[in-house]
Parts: structure tokens; C-alpha cells; sequence
């Protein structure tokens, strides 16, 4: 595998770790439910974006490539409608 | 560094597990329980077992799980009416006690581990080429072993008939569960009209894949299964009442096609079960085909539960 | 590189476990909720990154994982606002006689 792919990869990496840490310290310090609800799922999913980002030079082929990029979406998708779903739950019991 | 990983994935899990076990609320055991089979799955795959992963994932962490906060809700009003039982002294410590010598007993039979691993993997991958498939799970499940998966699509169907006999009576032969009426500009309802057709190709994807790799109509029933439950859920379809004929036929239809295959091969290939040469790669394919639907159909029903409701025209 | 990869694994796997311990202590049960949407975010990248080079299978299984955690999330979610009887956008739970 070429230099810069794995420079490249290595950056990918770390960042969706750093993003990963960065959610974690917010579920960790966050005061309330929304909020940590947003930590949760903005920045997890933001890190697991750049995790795929980073292994996709190291995929075997191109169909797994294009499932990598699926599962990142997927997740996304996910992230997003249990989020507003999950809102809607906290307030609706809050309130 | 691997075992690093390992380690740390191991002691999560135990750490997860114990949360579950300890702790006094239902709802917050049935998440511990659903953290921790989606962590098992990570587990299964670092010990080099994408089948059993797969199986992790789709039962153990999702059906299971969304089956046991079901129990849950349902419990709740009697739970709160009627009090926790706390059993005495005596028996908590014979409990401990009993507990203590299982976990002694698998620490022993961990701990006496020969290498190499006792099994029939050598032979399994001796044998495989006559099955024509590339995956030696699905050869063991379906070729070597497959009366274990005959049964057990079997004990499915008596775990279907149990839980249908907990309907009331006057609901007999109607819908299971309850009626959703959704918005249909609503955001649940978005979420299933998007998830649903891409679950139903992963499903289908997983099961085709199961041939040569890791896969097979298990998982890939499971994933169908969980789609409908979440179309179930938003409202955009109901679960069919139990008397119709193409459900039953839909259930059982599976079951008898693996017997009726499995007396062929006792009629040519001298056999319960056996598969005549050259006919076993189209005949395990015809037994999956066979068994996916009634698989997902089963699935769907004991997650869903009992008739609640009349059935209606 | 692999081990690169490892340590980033056992990196996510940390957060995931430091995360867990806060959400399932979490005061109200909505937050315990959220357990089963982080571990479908962590639980894939460590899933991706230890596996993704040792077992070849590993991207069927974490799509599965993937579709399984959000299926899970949004039947959590949706069952506690139905036995509930609060109105979520979306679904309004309904019972024939």
C-alpha cells in the first residue's frame, strides 16, 4: 500500500478517534439528557465517518468499499432519526 | 496490542454483564442486555467466528432485546401493583453457592484446555468439497449436522404455538399484537419507508452471501424479520390474523420441505437426511430456500406475540 | 499499520466503555435508551477497525450491526413513547376492542 495512502489513513484515523473522545468528554459532562443526546449522536457518528473514511484505501475490493460507505450512512440515518425520535421522548416526559 | 483489545473487549463485557445482573431496575438490565449482545458480536468476530457474529448481532443484541423491553413494559403495571418478592437468606445463599461451583466448574474446563483444540474441524474441512458449498458452517448446519437444524426450525414452530396459546380466547385465530396507526408524514414513519427496503436487500444479501461465506438463511431471516417488525411499528402494515391459511401454510412450509427432503434421501441415498451424490449443493439450496420465509414469518410472530385482537373479514 | 489500527480500536473501545458507564448510571431511562445507539456507533468502528484486516467478514457483519442498532434504537424508543400514551410524531398507538 502506497506511503501516502497510510499517512492518509493513519489522519483519517485519529481524527474519527479524536471525534470519538470529543462525544465521550460530552456524554461525560453534558447536564442533561438533550444534550448528551446531541454529543451522542452528532459526534460518534461524525467519528465513525472518518474511522471508515480512513480504512476505506485499506478495503479488499470495490463492493466493500461501497459497503463501508453504506454502513457509515446507515449509521447516519439511524443517528439522526433516534435523535429527534429520542428528543421528542425526553420532552414529552419532561414537560 | 491484539490482546490488548481483546482484553479490554472481554473486561467490557464482563463489566456489562454484571451491570445487567446487578442491577434493580428491569428497564435498565433489558438495555444492559442489548448493549451487551451488540458487544458480544465484536467479541465473536475477534475470535475469527463471522457466523456466530452475525447471529450475535441480528438475535442476541436486536430481537432478543426488543422482545425482553416488550416483557418489560408489560410487566411494569404488575410490578408496581404488586411489590417485589425477595426471596429469603437460605436461598440467596444457596444460589450463591450453586453459582460459585458452575463458575468454578467452567473455570476448571477453561483452564484443562488441550491444544490442539479437540473437534472435528479437520475433518469437516476434509469433507467439504462433496457438499458444494464454501462455507463450513453452512456445511455442518445443513449437511453434516442438519438434523440439529431440522429440530431446532421445529422447536421454533412449538415456541410459535406457546406463545399463541396465551391468547384470550375470544381473540383466537385474530391479529397478534397491537394496531399502530401512523403519521404518515410522520418521522417514524419515514425512518421505516427508508430502513425497510435497504434491510430487505441486506437481509436477502446476507442469506445468498451464506453459500460460500459467512451468512445463511438464519441471519438473513432475522434481518427480514426485524424490517417488517419495524414496519409493524411504525404502522404502515399489521401483523395478519393467525387464521389465514397462507400463514400457517407460510409457517410449517419450511419444516416439511427439509423432512420431505430429508425421507427422499432415506429413500436414494440410504439415509435420513443424506444427500445422493452430486445433488447435495441443490438440495441444501431448495432446504434455505424453503426456510427463509418460514423463518422471518416465525421470527416476526414471537416478537410480535399473542392474538390480541379479532380477526376481521 | 495493523497495529496502528489495533490501537485505534482499543482507543474507541475505552470510549465506548467510558460512555456506557455514564449513560446506563444515567438519571432518567431515556438516557439508558441511548446505550443501544452508541454501541452502534463505537461498537462498528471498533468492530471495523480490529477486524477489518484479520477476518474478511467483517463488513457484512458490521452493516448487520449497523441495521440491527438502528432497528433496536427506534423499536426502544418508540415502544417506551406508546406504553407511554405520549404522542410522538410518527405513531399513535391504537387498540381494537
Amino acid at each position: 500500500m502506497s506511503f501516502v495512502l497510510e499517512i492518509f489513513s493513519i489522519i483519517a484515523v485519529s481524527a474519527g478517534a479524536f471525534f470519538f473522545l470529543a462525544g465521550t468528554v460530552g456524554l461525560l459532562r453534558f447536564p442533561d439528557t438533550l444534550s448528551r443526546l446531541h454529543a451522542l449522536t452528532k459526534a460518534d457518528n461524525l467519528g465513525l465517518g472518518l474511522v471508515v473514511l480512513g480504512l476505506l484505501p485499506r478495503a479488499d475490493s470495490l463492493s466493500a468499499a461501497l459497503k463501508l460507505i453504506c454502513i457509515w450512512l446507515l449509521a447516519l440515518f439511524a443517528g439522526a432519526i433516534v435523535s429527534q425520535l429520542t428528543a421528542q421522548l425526553a420532552s414529552a416526559r419532561r414537560g | 496490542m491484539i490482546q490488548i483489545v481483546n482484553c479490554s473487549v472481554a473486561l467490557l463485557v464482563l463489566l456489562l454483564a454484571i451491570f445487567t445482573t446487578v442491577t434493580r431496575k428491569v428497564f435498565a438490565a433489558s438495555f444492559g442486555f442489548i448493549a451487551y449482545g451488540l458487544l458480544l458480536t465484536l467479541v465473536w468476530v475477534q475470535l475469527g467466528a463471522p457466523d456466530v457474529a452475525l447471529t450475535e448481532a441480528a438475535i442476541g443484541g436486536g430481537l432478543t432485546g426488543v422482545l425482553l423491553v416488550g416483557s418489560a413494559s408489560r410487566l411494569r403495571q404488575s410490578e408496581a401493583d404488586g411489590g417485589v418478592e425477595r426471596p429469603g437468606l437460605p436461598a440467596r445463599w444457596i444460589a450463591a453457592v450453586a453459582a460459585a461451583i458452575v463458575a468454578a466448574a467452567l473455570a476448571l474446563c477453561v483452564l484443562a484446555w488441550t491444544e490442539p483444540a479437540p473437534g472435528l474441524a479437520p475433518q469437516t474441512a476434509a469433507s467439504m468439497g462433496a457438499t458444494g458449498v464454501g462455507n463450513p458452517i453452512t456445511a455442518v448446519l445443513l449437511a453434516f449436522r442438519a438434523l440439529d437444524t431440522l429440530l431446532e426450525a421445529i422447536v421454533l414452530l412449538f415456541a410459535i404455538v406457546g406463545v399463541w396459546s396465551l391468547a384470550p380466547d375470544r381473540a383466537w385465530g385474530g391479529r397478534p399484537g397491537r394496531a399502530y396507526r401512523s403519521d404518515p408524514e410522520g418521522l417514524l414513519a419515514y425512518a421505516a419507508r427508508v430502513l425497510a427496503p435497504i434491510g430487505i436487500v441486506v437481509g436477502i444479501y446476507i442469506f445468498w452471501v451464506g453459500a460460500d461465506h459467512p451468512g445463511g438463511k438464519f441471519q438473513g431471516a432475522t434481518i427480514l424479520a426485524a424490517m417488517w417488525l419495524l414496519l409493524w411499528r411504525a404502522g404502515l402494515t399489521d401483523a395478519p390474523p393467525i387464521n389465514r391459511r397462507w400463514l400457517r401454510l407460510t409457517l410449517v412450509g419450511g419444516p416439511i420441505v427439509f423432512v420431505v427432503i430429508g425421507f427422499l434421501g432415506a429413500a436414494t441415498a440410504g439415509a435420513f437426511l443424506a444427500y445422493p451424490d452430486g445433488y447435495a449443493k441443490p438440495l441444501i439450496l431448495a432446504i434455505e430456500w424453503a426456510l427463509l420465509p418460514s423463518l422471518a414469518l416465525t421470527l416476526f410472530l414471537l416478537v410480535v406475540g399473542a392474538p390480541q385482537r379479532l380477526a376481521t373479514g | 499499520m495493523s497495529d496502528f489500527l489495533l490501537a485505534a480500536a482499543f482507543f474507541v473501545v475505552a470510549m465506548v466503555a467510558l460512555g456506557l458507564l455514564r449513560i446506563l448510571r444515567g438519571p432518567t431511562e431515556v438516557d439508558r435508551m441511548m446505550a443501544a445507539q452508541l454501541l452502534g456507533s463505537g461498537g462498528i468502528a471498533a468492530l471495523l477497525l480490529a477486524g477489518a484486516s484479520r477476518v474478511p467478514a467483517t463488513v457484512d457483519v458490521a452493516l448487520t450491526l449497523a441495521l440491527l442498532a438502528a432497528f433496536v434504537s427506534i423499536a426502544l424508543v418508540t415502544s417506551a413513547a406508546t406504553s407511554e400514551r405520549s404522542d410522538v410524531a410518527g405513531c399513535e398507538a391504537e387498540e381494537e376492542p
